[in-house]
């Protein structure tokens, strides 16, 4: 009797384990380690086989060829670069091109994206087709394509340097070799100037924050606004005095020879990049906004406007700032895709790092450790760009209590 | 809790095992890149063998897979039937002739100038014959090169309206050239060496590069003199240029193969000095046949019917040399029938005359 009692508490005896095999815990951890070793295992040979592979071929690992002289010009640079310098100079160049480029394309390709996407929301029936079909022509053509369009097709184009398009007493020229603006330079002593402008908007900046916060704590009237809006102007006017009063001189593009000399220019590789990337990645960034904005509840449209709010009203103070939790992830992604896909810059001669990198590997033949700087360089990019913006996301996003 | 630690654990041992890969990768390198690269023994893996013996690749595969370009007229190019024709490109056609038996047993490859050393270096391609320039460092760094194909210098070509006179007027311009060339490093150093400012459009694509200039975006364009002579011959309007004569630099044009292999660098190198000897020798494309009965023992050693040539210890058979030649003819005539007088290029023979005519084409006996 005492036999089959003990018996019949068999399953409920906690005491008694499960076999193993039957076990879930155990089964999760082995499928999680035979997983991980699969994975490392895979990872461990294409390691070992990639040094067994370059040891057989004679590739040589090492980065010593940095300081030797890179011996080939770079187009455009905006560090100081001559072909007798290392080709980690030459490097360095072509990431600030990179920079350059990606920078200020994230920038244009949002402003143009977020237009393009009131334009495709708007009650406007032609500007809402525009917009269509902007953005499907973008989407469906690959960038490639549209950069050798811009570049060959529109750039090249534009008339001879003799035959520049002059706008004004050499103010604005155009031509094939680029576009020429007559554009302030600092003097020497600009530099007192251009630190005071520095100075004063920091200032204006801290003062407005710290004495709104005041007015927000104590609720007494500080006039945070106009303060700091004497220090952005004051201490700027300051600088110009101290400075002499002369901080610009205006840089004419003037011609010297074969090409323009002097002024902002532009050159039609830039350019032709720039625009590329920028209408194509807008194309994208347009649906990403659209998206987010159509998620917003439509009641919360209606109810601004029931309260009498004018429509920018309602796009800045109730529309973008629900939609921007939307956006930013997929936006985030957009900006990791333009300054990847700046490598095609390549193919229309303008010289980013990837460009530069690929005629080192060229000249000096050292393919595994510059395509490894080049992977660690877009890899530490994307990651500072997806980081800076995660930072904002956590800032925006609802606080749940 | 477990499971966590878990994980860790095995994480800790993969970054171990990653860990030691790479230090004894390091030191086998540091040790072995300059010793081991001819000898190409291996004592590790299987799969290496495959590296080292291109010959046995080549033989077995059937085809030769040779990297060269589709868009030089007269050294690579693709004619109205779609197929490869050139300088360069006659090449790989008498060496698979040779090897293979089959002149058509090619697959060709089309690579860009920045794509030509990776391709050596990863023997993706068995033999480069797209017009390289032979350096020391790609020597060392790219594969071996094998003998002189086409002796060349670099030039500069210029719009006839640019108002450029000689190289003495280039201060100032700009000048679109092709990126990852020797072209390119010896552009700088010449306006380097002159004192003289410059402005460079760079393209990796060849055609970028001239539609550029076609364009006018640059002043000058600058390369071997041969590739700017097969370029104008495509403009629009080939009249409205001059090419320089100043030639800034040597351009030794040299196929190369991978590293490794000490029998298949021979055989390509005994290919190139058996089409040359047979230009010597005055046996062509047409009478390869009836020299083969010729009482010139030198002939006779060049077709195969006569001694050994060196084919027994290649794995070669004795006619293979004569096959290179009835594929594509000799020396000679490979050049005149893609550079010569009856082709749009017309380029003198120059410096790739024969040593007994004043040039520099010379090889060693076969025999």
């Amino acid at each position: 009797m005492a036999e089959t009692l003990s018996a019949d508490n068999q399953p409920h005896d906690q005491t008694r384990s499960i076999p193993f095999y039957r076990d879930e815990r155990v089964l999760r951890n082995i499928a999680q380690a035979v997983s991980a070793i699969a994975v490392f295992g895979l990872v461990y040979f294409a390691i070992i086989n990639f040094f067994r592979a370059a040891d057989a071929r004679g590739l040589s690992l090492g980065f010593g060829f940095l300081d030797e002289a890179a011996g080939f010009p770079i187009s455009e640079s905006h560090i100081e670069y001559d072909p007798s310098m290392g080709f980690g100079r030459a490097f360095l160049a072509g990431l600030v091109n990179t920079l350059m480029v990606s920078g200020t394309g994230v920038i244009a390709a949002t402003i143009l994206g977020t237009i393009v996407a009131l334009a495709r929301l708007s009650s406007n029936w032609i500007l809402q087709k525009l917009a269509l079909v902007y953005v499907e022509f973008h989407r469906n053509i690959p960038l490639l394509v549209l950069l050798y369009l811009w570049y060959f097709a529109v750039f090249q184009q534009f008339p001879n340097v003799r035959d520049s398009i002059i706008i004004g007493d050499n103010l604005i020229i155009l031509n094939q070799r680029g576009l020429y603006l007559t554009w302030p330079r600092l003097t020497e002593t600009g530099n007192i100037f251009a630190i005071s402008v520095m100075v004063g908007v920091i200032a204006a900046l801290i003062a407005f924050y710290r004495l709104r916060k005041t007015r927000e704590i104590s609720g007494k009237e500080t006039y945070y606004g106009r303060i700091s809006l004497m220090i952005l102007l004051g201490v700027p006017l300051i600088g110009w005095f101290l400075g002499g009063g002369s901080a610009f001189s205006v840089d004419v593009p003037t011609i010297v020879g074969f090409n323009y000399q002097d002024g902002l220019r532009v050159t039609p590789e830039f350019a032709g990049l720039f625009i590329g990337l920028v209408m194509y990645t807008a194309g994208f960034i347009a649906e990403v906004v659209r998206a987010g904005i159509q998620a917003v509840d439509r009641g919360q449209l209606e109810a601004a406007q029931a309260v009498g709010l004018s429509y920018f009203q309602v796009l800045s103070l109730i529309i973008l700032p629900q939609a921007l939790r939307i956006i930013i992830p997929p936006m985030i992604s957009q900006y990791l895709n333009l300054t990847k896909n700046s490598s095609l810059a390549l193919f229309i001669g303008f010289q980013d790092v990837f460009g530069v990198s690929k005629i080192a590997i060229n000249n000096a033949g050292r393919a595994v450790p510059v395509f490894a700087m080049v992977m660690v360089t877009y890899l530490s990019l994307s990651l500072i760009t997806s980081l800076i913006l995660n930072l904002y996301n956590r800032r925006i996003q609802l606080v749940t209590r | 809790m477990s499971r966590k630690y878990f994980v860790f654990v095995i994480l800790i041992m993969a970054l171990t095992l990653v860990g030691a890969a790479c230090t004894t990768g390091n030191g086998d390198t540091a040790e072995d890149t300059t010793a081991e690269d001819t000898t190409s023994e291996d004592t590790s893996g299987e799969d290496m063998a495959v590296d080292g013996d291109i010959l046995a690749r080549v033989l077995e595969r059937g085809k030769l897979v040779c990297g060269s370009r589709t868009d030089l007229a007269g050294f690579g190019s693709l004619d109205a039937d779609g197929r490869n024709v050139g300088f360069d490109i006659d090449l790989c056609r008498a060496v698979a002739a040779a090897v293979l038996g089959d002149p058509e047993a090619v697959e060709f490859v089309p690579l860009t100038a920045a794509d030509r050393g990776p391709s050596l270096q990863t023997a993706e391609v068995d033999l480069l014959s797209r017009n390289v320039t032979w350096t020391s460092s790609r020597d060392a760094q790219w594969g071996n090169f094998t003998s002189v194909w086409f002796y060349d210098g670099q030039g500069f070509m210029i719009a006839n309206d640019s108002g450029i006179e000689s190289t003495a007027d280039f201060d100032g311009a700009t000048v679109c050239v092709t990126s990852g060339t020797t072209t390119e490093q010896n552009l700088s150093d010449f306006f380097r060496q002159n004192g003289m400012e410059f402005e460079a459009v760079i393209f990796e694509e060849t055609a970028a590069v001239y539609g550029a200039f076609e364009d006018g975006r640059c002043d000058i364009t600058t390369s071997d003199r041969s590739q700017l002579v097969s370029v104008r011959s495509g403009f629009e309007n080939p009249d409205d240029y001059t090419i320089l004569p100043d030639i800034i630099s040597k351009e030794p044009l040299t196929p190369a193969v991978p590293h490794g292999d000490d029998a298949w660098f021979d055989v390509v190198k005994l290919v190139i000095y058996a089409l040359v000897n047979a230009e010597e020798l005055g046996v062509t494309q047409a009478n390869v046949e009836e020299m083969k009965s010729s009482d010139n023992i030198n002939i006779l050693r060049l077709l195969g019917q006569e001694g050994d040539w060196g084919y027994t210890d290649l794995g070669l058979d004795a006619d293979a040399l004569a096959r290179a030649i009835a594929a594509v003819g000799n020396y000679s005539e490979i050049y005149l029938r893609n550079l010569g007088p009856d082709t749009p290029l017309n380029l003198p023979r120059g410096l790739n005359e024969l040593w007994t005519n004043g040039g520099l084409i010379y090889a060693p006996p076969v025999k």
